[in-house]
């Protein structure tokens, strides 16, 4: 199992390696001089010629990308103009309030997502099951940027149970139950989406299962329903289920540019809207390979775990 | 005609089969999603033709009209523009960029998947890496960090919606053409002497086709909402150009003071993507063959029954460890009821074998899986007839009694050991479990009694053997797993329903002396399922010989094998090459009377 | 003119895997065909038997060009196979022809039987459209299908319906030898008996060779002349079908004839 888990982390170590490709490729594509654009048009002719020194823009592409590599694997994301700060303070000090948010909502849509799924399997054609896909149609449909809009208009505004913005109240804030209420709201718009995915695909995958011959193998050696569905039928369900959470955490990542931007929340997605429209283009690479990362580390467990559950992929 | 030496079922011939349309029509959520995506379209498409106001005429004096005022339906928003005629045309937009988008991305995530598929090996491995790669990024961010690039614009958000969208038609498509490419007739493509370019397009492009329809429908309802997405983050359409994207993100500003500004996008957005997921779902039913015909419909943990007929079983069941009085069972489909098993009665004595062969189509896995109701429902239904095991009628058994029966006094052994174990528990777990079915047994008793089990079946070191899962066990050695489980309780029957068909000869003969010996040593009662006479001859007392759902001649082995009765029992066995019979055993072919009594498929 | 075998393979190997992966360690290296030397003289039927694993459907691969040896030679109608793999897909075509076990996965689901049958008479006979008709109907015909099948797609017949059907696209390319890989293994006994006799009909009527695939001796004895024996990819004993049935040398061979189940019926 060890060896298994040692296997998959090496395996990973490409795959950040590749991120870091693409995104300097799609850095090194802008068009035009890249150090103007990341020091935007404001910028003195000596800072872009020393930036275009220091970035080694005068050097072939693959020598260009081990210097930028280097940088960044000492702590070097370059120099935000916008802010006038390091890329990374801001980066780290954002990451952990998106963290907080699409790991909440990663929480959510699996649990959520997996009981419906399974109810709704187990009760196939009944009003349970009925009632659960038509939620799950809406919720996959409904764009999730408009669900947090209609989520502060009902809540914070009508009935003011939950703030409509921000992670902690300006006045007196800063403990967890502030926190927590801050949550709620955007924790749940950005987790419907994914929520519906998981329950669709939860439901499909136990009534693809439940007609397998193993299943009826259970049935015939006269196991109750209950061991039948949820020793036997659950587990080999789950062994397709764990990966697409895996891609949920992307969706939930992603999507928190959306609900950042909507709720305010100081995390990586709002600051990459932000940074993306003033051009601030180091700050857009810092952010985008910590989510990246992130989002691999997430799949690296889902793969983990799904090789815990099915002995085959091992072998 | 020249088919008369044919004694196959013919095929249902020009069976009428609903069109897809007909069949997506059908599906009341795709038909209404059809329709409401119809007429957004259509309104879209006529937005120049409409009596609309200008969708950027701005008028400062009729700010932030309400709903339903005079000349503007919606209302106005912070411009004074017309929501109503900014909404149709904004639509336009929306759907627009989202259609280009999905057949972009359609288009060159198909050809990928084609390539990558088809050729397999290295450029596989290298395409399906780089595919990989792109999908380590969070969806929405690689997106943006291509607006990012290009600049925000309308046509960048397409080009980045169309590119993160690429794996996944890439991925689908490549998974389809690998799996047919690997399939015979790509083979006999070659051999019949077309070339690649030729196979690629004209043998498996057409198969692979719905995959990329399906694909397409299922993902452009993502894909207008990414662009609306997009525009809403102000990173798409840019003013005074609209979509309902940046409609929706403007009106945020105001959502306090004037709500439906951002309300009627939103809402909009919401309609277009649910109708379009569920016309989507419906192709995807419709095409997907695996989901045509209630192939997801969860099976009910006892056959349904719905007896017409309950007919009193014979007097003298005293010898009979089990018996079957006019079993009919049928599958329900569209076209009604299709019989499977007509009125078919036997018994099986304690301690005997008793053989039911015959063809594929004959209904005798049918009968051995309805006794104990394990046949699937639905579709199945057992429509009439008794079974009796110990003076009880097991169609009058509630759940849990019939499940005390299953496992305990009747066991299963299946066809295909690899598909009937369950792949994610250990053989020691499932064999153990068995154990524990009927019985108070402690969990490490349960263990030492399976793998007592194992060693009975002969598993060679069946201490270690028990921690292994199936895959890692040879056919034979899973087949004796499934009679160990089967023995588990020690059972007065055992069905066994193929059980060697899906193994070598040689395994198969060692697999058929184990169950030989068994029976003797326990005095069991075996109920042999098979399509193949000579495995009949070898361990079967009696032998009941189906055809299409009915038992056409029964009795004791040695007689019906050697002097068979009914003309379709005596043809059979003449269809069986002997050992020892060389090539006169097709000279007796030639010399067969043409098969009589066709009733069709079953 | 006979004096050229239709096949003749010597010390033939195919071994799967065994690459070097990107880190350096092997993959599983699997030898299917072992230093097979074989001959399939012209007009007779040669079976070769083997259980699962023992590289049967390999060498029948090999002989049609569907899968290149790792060693060894193999000339089919007396030309070198690499000569004919050189000159591209068509050149085996025209000479050896298969049959699939699988008659369902061997027809294109998306086709009628008629472009089915085109394929061959086009690419590889080169025939214009009046000839092309003219030979579907013929083959149809040869396998006793009614002429209206060439419009219907697969799905519409039956399991031996459609071997007939691919039978049909192998004579469609008038080879001079064919290939049956395990050709009645999917049907029912009755109809496996009406198959059976159709291809010896057929071997007589065009004047072909089968190499016939097989797992199951009764089969192999009804049909063919002489029996190669597979084990673990080794052929471990050649002979007539009379002598090897009679007398199997072998302890495998043995070991398969005994464990065939068989019908105890008084003969006649």
């Amino acid at each position: 199992m060890s060896t298994y888990i040692a296997k998959r982390l090496l395996a990973a170590i490409p795959v950040l390696f590749g991120l870091s490709i693409i995104v300097f490729l799609i850095m090194a594509m802008i068009p035009g001089d890249p150090a103007t654009a990341i020091l935007g048009s404001y910028a003195t002719p000596e800072n872009v010629e020393k930036l275009n020194r220091d970035l080694g823009l005068d050097k072939p592409l693959p020598q260009q990308y081990l210097i930028w590599l280097g940088n960044l694997l000492q702590g070097d994301f370059g120099r935000s103009f916008t802010l006038n700060r390091p890329v990374l303070d801001e980066v780290l000090e954002r990451f952990s309030a998106t963290l907080i948010l699409a790991g909440t909502s990663l929480v959510l849509c699996t649990v959520f997502g997996l009981l419906a799924g399974i109810v709704s399997a187990v009760r196939q054609f009944g009003w349970t099951d009925r009632i659960v896909t038509f939620f799950v149609l809406i919720g996959i449909s409904i764009p999730s940027f408009f669900l947090g809009l209609l989520l502060i208009l009902l809540f914070a505004v009508r009935f003011k149970l939950f703030p409509a913005s921000g992670m902690y109240a300006i006045y007196g804030g800063g403990d967890l139950p502030d926190l927590l209420r801050h949550l709620f709201l955007p924790a749940v718009a950005l987790a419907v989406i994914a929520t519906g995915v998981i329950a669709r695909l939860t439901r499909t995958a136990m009534l693809e299962v439940l007609r397998q011959d193993y299943i009826r193998t259970a049935r015939a050696k006269g196991l109750s329903e209950r061991k039948v569905i949820y020793m036997h039928a659950l587990k080999a369900a789950m062994v397709s289920v764990v990966p697409v959470i895996g891609l949920q955490a992307g969706f939930v990542l992603g999507g928190a540019v959306y609900i950042e931007t909507v709720f305010q929340w100081p995390g990586i997605g709002a600051m990459l809207v932000k940074a993306i429209s003033t051009r601030d283009l180091l700050l857009v690479q810092g952010g985008v390979l910590f989510v990246a990362a992130a989002y691999v580390f997430v799949n690296l467990i889902a793969d983990v775990v799904q090789s815990i559950l099915d002995p085959r992929l091992k072998s | 005609m020249t088919t008369a030496v044919d004694t196959d079922r013919p095929a249902d011939k020009h069976a009428r089969r609903p069109s897809a349309w007909q069949l997506l029509m059908n599906n009341r959520l795709a038909a209404v999603g059809f329709y409401v995506i119809f007429v957004i379209v259509f309104v879209a498409l006529l937005a120049p033709l409409l009596p609309l106001q200008d969708p950027n005429a701005t008028s400062p004096a009729d700010r932030l009209l309400p709903v339903f005022t005079d000349g503007h339906v919606l209302g106005t928003d912070q411009l004074g523009r017309d929501v109503l005629s900014r909404l149709v045309w904004g639509t336009r937009v929306s759907l627009l960029v989202g259609i280009s988008a999905s057949l972009l991305a359609a288009l060159f995530g198909s050809l990928i998947g084609l390539v990558a598929g088809y050729w397999g090996g290295r450029a596989d491995n290298l395409i399906m890496r780089g595919i990989d790669m792109l999908m380590a990024f969070p969806y929405i961010l690689l997106a943006l960090a291509i607006v990012a690039v290009l600049g925000p614009g309308l046509l960048n958000a397409l080009y980045a919606i169309a590119v993160v969208n690429i794996p996944f038609f890439a991925r689908n498509v490549r998974g389809v053409t690998l799996g047919l490419s690997r399939r015979e007739f790509v083979d006999a493509a070659r051999l019949s002497g077309k070339g690649h370019v030729s196979i690629l397009l004209t043998e498996i492009l057409p198969n692979v086709m719905p995959i990329i329809v399906i694909t397409a429908s299922t993902t452009v309802g993502w894909m207008i909402l990414e662009t609306a997405g997009l525009s809403f983050l102000g990173l798409g359409a840019q003013p005074p150009q609209a979509d309902l994207g940046s409609m929706l993100g403007q009106g945020r500003s105001l959502l306090f003071t004037s709500p439906m500004i951002s309300i009627i996008p939103g809402i909009t957005v919401f309609m277009i993507v649910m109708s379009i997921n569920l016309l989507g779902d419906g192709v995807r039913d419709t095409l997907d063959p695996r989901l045509r015909a209630g192939a997801l419909n969860r099976p009910m943990p006892v056959t349904k029954i719905n007896r017409r007929t309950t007919p009193e079983p014979p007097g003298d069941t005293g010898a009979a460890a089990l018996s079957v009085t006019g079993l009919e069972t049928s599958f329900e489909s569209t076209a009604g009821p299709q019989p499977a098993v007509k009125g078919v009665s036997f018994s099986l004595r304690k301690g005997e074998c008793l053989g039911l062969v015959g063809e594929s189509g004959s209904g005798k896995s049918v009968t051995a899986l309805s006794l104990l109701g394990l046949v699937a429902s639905p579709p199945g239904v057992i429509t009439g007839g008794t079974v009796t095991i110990e003076g009880r009628d097991m169609f009058t058994l509630s759940e849990s009694e019939i499940s005390a029966f299953r496992g305990s006094k009747v066991s299963y052994v299946f066809q295909d050991p690899l598909t009937t174990l369950h792949p994610l528990y250990t053989i020691g777990e499932q064999v153990a479990e068995a154990v524990r079915a009927h019985r108070p047994v402690g969990r490490s008793d349960a263990w030492s009694k399976a793998v007592e089990l194992l060693k009975i079946v002969r598993i060679p070191e069946a201490e270690k053997r028990a921690n292994a899962y199936p895959h890692e066990l040879s056919g034979g050695q899973r087949q004796r797993v499934g009679i160990a489980m089967a023995l588990a309780d020690d059972p007065d029957i055992i069905i066994a329903d193929e059980p060697t068909t899906a193994l070598d000869v040689t395994v198969q003969a060692e697999i058929l002396r184990l169950l030989q010996v068994l029976r003797q040593e326990r005095g069991l009662a075996l109920l042999f399922i098979t399509h193949d006479f000579g495995v009949v001859a070898e361990i079967c007392d009696r032998v009941a010989v189906m055809r299409f759902g009915e038992i056409v001649e029964a009795g004791n082995t040695a007689e019906v094998l050697g002097n068979p009765q009914h003309p379709y029992t005596r043809r059979l066995i003449a269809c069986v090459p002997r050992p020892g019979q060389g090539r006169a055993f097709l000279d007796g072919v030639r010399e067969l009377p043409p098969e009589t009594g066709r009733t069709g498929r079953t | 003119m006979t004096t050229v075998d239709a096949i003749s393979v010597s010390n033939l190997c195919k071994t799967f895997g065994g690459t070097r992966s990107l880190f350096g360690g092997r993959s599983h290296e699997i030898r299917a065909v072992k230093d097979v030397t074989l001959a399939l003289n012209h007009g007779e039927t040669l079976a070769i038997v083997g259980e699962s694993g023992s590289g049967k459907s390999t060498l029948a691969r090999m002989v049609v060009g569907l899968e290149v040896p790792t060693s060894g030679e193999m000339k089919i109608a007396g030309r070198d196979a690499s000569a004919l793999r050189a000159k591209g897909p068509r050149a085996f075509g025209q000479t050896i022809q298969y049959v699939f076990q699988d008659p369902v996965s061997s027809l294109n689901p998306r086709k009628t039987i008629g472009s089915i049958l085109e394929a061959p008479l086009k690419r590889l006979k080169g025939y214009g459209g009046p000839r092309r008709r003219a030979r579907m109907k013929e083959l149809m015909d040869a396998v006793r299908m009614p002429t209206d099948a060439l419009e219907r797609y697969p799905h519409e017949f039956s399991g031996g319906q459609s071997q007939r059907i691919a039978i049909a696209r192998a004579l469609a390319a008038e080879p001079r030898i064919m290939v049956l890989d395990e050709p009645v293994s999917a049907l029912d006994v009755s109809v496996q008996a009406q198959v059976l006799l159709l291809l010896e009909d057929l071997r007589n009527e065009f004047d072909l060779s089968y190499l016939f695939i097989s797992h199951d001796l009764a089969v192999v004895e009804a049909i063919s002349d002489r029996v190669a024996v597979m084990y673990f990819g080794e052929v471990v004993e050649v002979g007539s079908a009379e002598r090897l049935f009679r007398s199997p040398q072998h302890e495998y061979t043995k070991k398969l004839i005994s464990s065939a189940p068989r019908l105890e019926t008084p003969t006649g």
